[in-house]
């Protein structure tokens, strides 16, 4: 790999020559361990082992969980009690994997909005950027289809709803609808559809991580100031960087642990908290539920589908427009995509030559205020789609497009940003001298 | 920064938490100080015998344990009974066999009977199967020190009974504070006194609604008090793993540091 440059590995003995001229994978780890990384990284850049701990850790309690789960209407539901009740550790594994997903997006989300504050996914890491929504997509597929196979009231209502959104894509909407499902409604054919799907994607999902971390590799890592990494010589490289191994591997594994003490409380004591209780309720098509909720993790972009309704003067336009064909339900979806379309276009959309978030002083409060319409989204999408709440949902949703269409291409021209370190070597030695201040005290 | 990113990362968790669980109407919930509650809460071995028998005299008449194991009434952390009781118990009830085509006393390896009446639901998750708290502004942050009120929902709606009636569509319908909507298709199920305890505890509506809620609570999440001490171990042995992972890289960055402030 080339990137900054640093040692690479030199097969000493005549075995290691031996392997390494048939196959150099002892090298390909080496290089992949050793890979310089800018010292001053800080704690917001730990996420990535935690998610790369949550696919390990969701696909070892779903291989188990899929020996005794049984994908069938009737039997998924008493199939999933079965794992609670006889099968040994059987309520231990289905509450990991269960809460498991649930610290894969709270380590995706803190992961995604890292990126967004220090510019990770600027030049020239675009194509990590997109990788990483492509995985975060996935992931929302993954998990919206694993919801679905308890087969309880929200697996069967969600889905029903959820599947129900490709409905509103005019004229091929319903055929599509009834292509996803297997039929005309979530019954058998889609539990068993979506159980494949669900044990397919967490493998894609891996083979897309190997190129998220292939292409990171490839430019070498951010830094919170968004100071490259100088790359003249070895010696040079040397002074901003140390190696992954065991520096920032030591590091990582110290705030994983932190992560996963935090993890094991909630799944020993509290394993429901993150879920809905009309889930222990077996799938009725008779019974609608109050209120269908979705997990906590797709509520922002839940809200913002909700927000567009058919007497928002921007529907209406486009009804108008389109002459009846863009309507309300689809203008959401359309909403709901283009919420995540808007993050992944990021790349381009933010003109600020400038990288990092600490040097750009307007920016750092739009951009905080993005982290609370984040926050507001969530709640309003738990609520229900009545006001005040419909309101806050499209004030937010409309702040969520302005961020990106309208404030992160402008700011580009009109902020004037501070400056930044010149070396990362030297902002790694400010920040200890600051935390030596800070510890004499 | 790091410190708003933080709160707002927590915030947002604690959040949409409650908000998911906001659904469903608004009954009165009270509260009850349950012993299996927080961290280190246990179930009362002998409150959920107590209210097993609540069960079966009383609520077993329509109601089914379809999913709970008979044998489990002997498994530790649970009622705990012994193993020649939960035979005798289980041989009460009957149970088609295919193989025979014939009823045959059930054993300890069958299950609990299904609902005998078709609109009474089962009651092996109820207890899971509804949230008492909601919490302020949907935000259900109390359920941190409350749980999820899932046994308090059993209780309030078996002391939750005004004694108003009415009739509509052929159907008596009976006030309950606690029902959402607040109008219950089912009879009040305890007047007080249903039961005799062997223990001599009181069996006033009260108690009655405490201990088969407790018992209820165990048949719906019977693995709970393991799944508790697995938590502690796990959170004990993280907690160590942090420690020596925190001085570890400590330790491995003390050199690093110290070039940096002396260069």
């Amino acid at each position: 790999m080339s990137g900054i440059p640093h040692d690479h590995y030199e097969p000493k003995t005549g075995i290691e020559k031996w392997v390494h001229s048939r196959l150099p994978i002892v090298g390909l780890v080496y290089d992949t361990l050793m890979i310089p990384t800018p010292k001053n990284l800080n704690w917001w850049w730990i996420w990535g082992i935690v998610l790369a701990f949550c696919l390990a850790l969701q696909i070892v309690t779903g291989i188990v969980l899929v020996m005794h789960y049984t994908p069938h209407v009737d039997l998924a539901f008493a199939s999933v009690e079965h794992i609670m009740r006889d099968v040994n550790g059987g309520h231990m594994i289905r509450y990991l994997h269960m809460n498991g997903a649930s610290l894969f997006f709270v380590a995706v989300y803190i992961h995604m909005f890292r990126g967004l504050f220090y510019g990770s996914y600027k030049a020239p890491r675009e194509i990590t950027w997109i990788i990483g929504m492509l995985i975060y997509l996935m992931m929302m597929g993954t998990a919206f289809m694993g919801y679905v196979l308890p087969w309880g009231q929200m697996s069967f209502w969600g889905a029903t709803v959820i599947t129900g959104l490709f409905g509103a894509i005019p004229f091929i909407g319903e055929p599509i609808q009834t292509w996803l499902l297997g039929g005309p409604a979530v019954d058998n054919a889609t539990l068993n559809r979506f159980f494949s799907l669900h044990y397919l994607l967490p493998f894609v999902i891996a083979g897309l991580v190997i190129v998220h971390i292939w292409a990171f590799h490839h430019t070498g890592n951010n830094n919170p100031t968004g100071v490259e990494v100088r790359r003249g010589s070895k010696e040079e490289a040397e002074k901003d960087t140390l190696p992954f191994w065991p520096y920032f591997v030591i590091k990582d594994l110290f705030a994983l642990a932190v992560v996963l003490l935090i993890f094991f409380a909630v799944v020993g004591f509290m394993p429901n908290y993150l879920g809905h209780p009309d889930n222990y309720i077996e799938a009725n098509a008779l019974a609608t539920p109050a209120h269908i909720v979705p997990e906590w993790y797709f509520l922002p972009f839940y809200a913002i589908l909700r927000a567009f309704t058919g007497d928002v003067w921007v529907v209406m336009f486009a009804s108008w427009i389109t002459g009846g064909i863009v309507d309300a339900k689809f203008f959401g979806v359309l909403a709901m995509f283009g919420a995540i379309a808007v993050m992944a276009l990021a790349p381009w959309l933010d003109t600020s030559r400038v990288r990092s978030g600490q040097n750009r002083p307007m920016f750092k409060w739009w951009y905080r205020l993005l982290l609370l319409d984040f926050v507001v989204l969530m709640w309003a999408g738990a609520m229900p789609a009545e006001p005040p709440y419909s309101t806050i949902s499209l004030i937010g949703s409309t702040y969520w497009f302005a961020y990106f269409l309208v404030i992160l291409p402008l700011l580009g021209v009109i902020e004037k940003p501070t400056a930044a370190p010149a070396t990362i070597e030297e902002d790694f030695k400010a920040k200890v001298a600051k935390s030596a201040a800070k510890a004499a005290k | 920064m790091l410190k708003k990113l933080a709160i707002s990362a927590v915030a947002a968790l604690t959040l949409a938490a409650g908000g998911a669980m906001a659904a469903g109407g608004a009954g009165h919930i009270e509260d009850v100080d349950f012993s299996f509650e927080g961290p280190f809460g246990k179930f009362d071995q002998m409150q959920l015998q107590r209210g097993l028998q609540v069960y079966t005299e009383v609520c077993s008449a329509c109601h089914g344990l379809k999913y709970v194991p008979i044998r489990t009434l002997a498994d530790h952390g649970g009622p705990q009974l012994p193993e020649d009781q939960v035979r005798a118990y289980a041989a009460e009830m009957s149970i088609y066999d295919a193989d025979l085509d014939d009823d045959r006393p059930r054993t300890p390896a069958d299950k609990f009977p299904e609902s005998g009446l078709e609109t009474a639901p089962d009651l092996s998750l109820m207890a899971k199967a509804r949230a008492g708290f909601h919490g302020p502004y949907g935000s259900g942050i109390n359920q941190f020190v409350q749980g999820m009120g899932g046994a308090e929902y059993i209780y309030s709606i078996l002391t939750g009974y005004t004694g108003k009636e009415k009739e509509q569509a052929g159907t008596t319908f009976y006030e309950n504070t606690a029902f959402p909507g607040g109008w219950i298709s089912m009879a009040p199920p305890l007047a007080g006194e249903d039961v005799e305890y062997a223990d001599g505890h009181s069996n006033s509506v009260h108690h009655e609604a405490e201990d088969v809620s407790a018992f209820l609570m165990w048949a719906a999440e019977p693995k709970m008090m393991d799944r508790q001490h697995t938590g502690f171990i796990a959170v004990l042995f993280l907690a160590l793993l942090s420690v020596l992972l925190y001085l570890t890289n400590k330790r491995l960055w003390a050199p690093i540091k110290k070039a940096a402030k002396e260069g």
